[in-house]
């Protein structure tokens, strides 16, 4: 069977499998909707974590982009992964206590406020719809590639499962099909990572080949090093950004994770208190296992691509006789060749000599081909992209269409619906959600890790400095909170705009304040927002007593109530 | 379903803040210390095929956060018991059949 037929099969599969989940765990009240009815073993629920989380950009491009930064692509690994420990010692435990279903409904009951909860509603709805259209756009390139449709086709494909059990399902449909979703995608990514790993290295475990030796004798990493100096490039280990730069984009981005809302709200679907402390546990640890398999795939993926292209002698390969992974990438543009010096060889390499155009966002996928993997390796890799994309699609989605029906419409605006027209609600703005996704996805503003790593910082600014404060300060009152939000989320937004939109010229290290990019400006932002909560609070009249009393009471575990909406 | 008295709280939460500072340096030691700003002076040890600095930045400091939050479950169940606050087993737990019983339960505000 070709790779084409058993991508179809393959993915179709798993397709069917998730709708059957859906059809099954399908949403019979509010409580099952927003979270799942609150009875998720913390395992499940940690896998489930752990795929909702694990986006289209940490399966598909964040190898990649590692590959092509070296020491730099540090950042995306200590930060997806260290603010797990942030969520599970500082977030999850006492969220889960509170007992709500949605980060606004914290953030409106402890800050007394409507306007503090309608400020939370529009940065969660605001952060999900950047990483969402990341999400869509994964799904696209998986289906150009794979299923030889266009961009388009396959974002519209995406939308429509993802519509399906989403919609149907809500938070319990959403949890199943995720623990499902998290098995394809991690197998997925093991298998090719340990085929290469030993054919390589000898090792079995990628994290041990990739301190492993090479059957030349020399170190992967010291070849690699080797290599990338010999073309033009930095040193692989040593990377190129400025330590204040690594620091700050690697702390937006673990603040940022552990102020997601869709990671958090997953911490309310479980019994109790210690379960949730335990699911941040099991979530870190099956994400782990990803996280450390993808620095190694990186290296194997780069030293595997240069020796391919440039040929064993380091001197280019004939462009006639590529390998055919080479031209199939051609066919969607997202490999390209231009012979410059007119020998018909193709050469890459990081200066003038160089003459191919790669796209970070394949290397995962063409991995397998690349190394010349049994085609149904190259199609469960197809699958895992998509189970990838599709699980945080959903998790995203749902946390929109919840902050519009219950925040906004039940909480807010409208508090008179019945539990009836509020599930109606949220599974028709979640139809909204969908399309708009879908619309990003097919225009997006960048590369699909790039575009995520914004959220972060948006997350990061607005919403964790809020947390904290409602949890570690009792005095924090509903003043400093919002003022304190809106200046986070506004002065990030407005660097990142400045920086990505308004004037991308400027968008190079001696432009920036302190040397800080526009993906690590979400730290400055939660400092700003920190500083100036606590100066507007100082002011202020401090939180009632009640209010007081209720911290009081989410500071120990013993009487966790289901999550509720009363 | 309290504490016996406000001082007991009080020093609840103190051990709790305790345990959280101790781990909380150890996280920044491994990950902004060992594989950011000192990433340079360990990358000169090597280990097997690893640069210091390197390993730790890319796979050590992974391996320990999951060990902190171990630790952390473990520290913070036995604190639970100390102060008569955990959770047993038959309290707040409802399976999944019985979802919508939620709809019932009250959160326990002020207690």
């Amino acid at each position: 069977m070709d790779v084409q037929t058993l991508t179809f099969l393959i993915v179709g599969a798993t397709f069917l499998l998730y709708i059957a989940i859906a059809i099954w765990a399908r949403a019979g009240s509010t409580n099952d909707f927003y979270v799942a009815g609150g009875g998720v073993h913390p395992v499940a629920n940690g896998m489930a974590t752990a795929a909702d989380w694990m986006s289209a950009a940490s399966f598909i491009s964040m190898a990649g982009l590692i590959s092509f930064m070296g020491y730099d692509g540090t950042v995306y690994l200590l930060g997806w992964t260290g603010g797990y420990v942030l969520l599970a010692l500082c977030l999850a435990p006492y969220l889960r206590k509170f007992g709500k279903f949605t980060v606004p409904d914290f953030i409106g009951d402890r800050y007394y406020s409507q306007a503090a909860r309608t400020v939370a509603v529009i940065c969660a709805i605001f952060v999900c719809f950047t990483y969402v259209a990341g999400q869509m756009r994964g799904v696209g390139v998986v289906f150009s590639r794979f299923l030889e449709v266009d961009i388009v086709t396959g974002v519209v494909i995406g939308m429509g499962v993802v519509f399906f059990y989403a919609v149907l399902g809500g938070m319990k449909g959403i949890t199943y099909t995720q623990v499902a979703q998290y098995c394809v995608l991690i197998f997925a990514y093991m298998v090719p990572a340990i085929f290469i790993s030993i054919m390589m290295t000898g090792h079995v475990l990628p994290q041990a080949g990739f301190g492993g030796m090479l059957s030349d004798g020399t170190y992967l990493l010291d070849k690699l090093d080797g290599l990338s100096v010999e073309l033009g490039f930095a040193e692989y280990t040593a990377g190129t950004k400025s330590t204040i730069d690594v620091f700050f984009i690697t702390a937006a981005l673990m603040v940022g994770t552990a102020g997601l809302p869709h990671v958090i709200v997953r911490f309310f679907t479980v019994p109790k208190v210690r379960d949730a402390r335990k699911s941040a546990g099991w979530a870190l640890l099956f994400i782990a296992l990803l996280y450390t398999t993808a620095p190694a795939i990186a290296t194997f993926a780069r030293v595997n691509m240069i020796d391919t292209i440039n040929g064993a002698d380091g001197r280019g390969t004939a462009h006639a006789e590529a390998p055919s992974w080479i031209s199939n990438w051609e066919e969607t543009g997202l490999i390209q060749w231009e012979d410059k010096n007119g020998d018909g060889k193709m050469f890459y390499s990081g200066d003038e000599r160089n003459e191919m155009t790669v796209d970070r966002d394949i290397m995962v996928l063409a991995n397998p081909e690349i190394a010349n993997l049994p085609a149904w390796v190259i199609a469960l890799v197809a699958a895992g992209g998509v189970a990838a994309a599709l699980s945080t699609s959903a998790g995203l989605l749902l946390v929109i269409s919840t902050s519009i029906s219950h925040d906004l419409l039940k909480r807010n605006l409208m508090p008179r619906i019945t539990e009836k027209q509020e599930l109606l609600y949220a599974r028709s703005a979640a139809a909204v959600a969908v399309c708009i996704a879908g619309y990003l996805g097919v225009n997006p503003p960048g590369f699909v890790a790039q575009v995520v790593a914004f959220a972060f910082g948006l997350a990061a600014s607005s919403f964790f400095p809020a947390i904290i404060m409602g949890i570690f300060s009792k005095r924090m009152n509903k003043e400093g909170a919002i003022a304190g939000m809106l200046t986070g989320i506004l002065f990030t937004a407005a660097y990142i705009v400045y920086f990505k939109f308004i004037d991308p010229a400027a968008n190079t290290a001696e432009h920036w304040w302190f040397g800080i990019s526009p993906e690590g400006i979400g730290t400055l932002g939660m400092v700003i927002n920190f500083v100036v909560a606590i100066a507007v609070a100082k002011v202020t009249r401090e939180a009632p007593g009640d209010v007081q009393e209720m911290v009081e009471s989410i500071r120990f575990p013993q009487g966790a109530g289901q999550a509720s909406a009363h | 379903m309290s504490f016996a008295s406000g001082p007991q709280a009080a020093s609840y939460w103190k051990e709790n803040l305790r345990l959280l500072f101790s781990l909380l340096c150890v996280w920044f030691v491994v990950s902004f210390g060992c594989g950011i700003l000192l990433v340079d002076e360990l990358n000169q040890i090597r280990m097997g095929g690893f640069k210091l600095g390197f390993w730790f930045a890319q796979q050590g400091a992974i391996y320990v956060f999951l060990l902190l939050i171990v630790v952390y479950v473990y520290k913070m169940n036995q604190l639970d018991k100390k102060y008569g606050v955990y959770e047993e087993d038959d309290s707040g737990s409802a399976p999944m059949e019985n979802a919508t019983a939620a709809d019932d339960a009250q959160l326990n505000r002020g207690q």
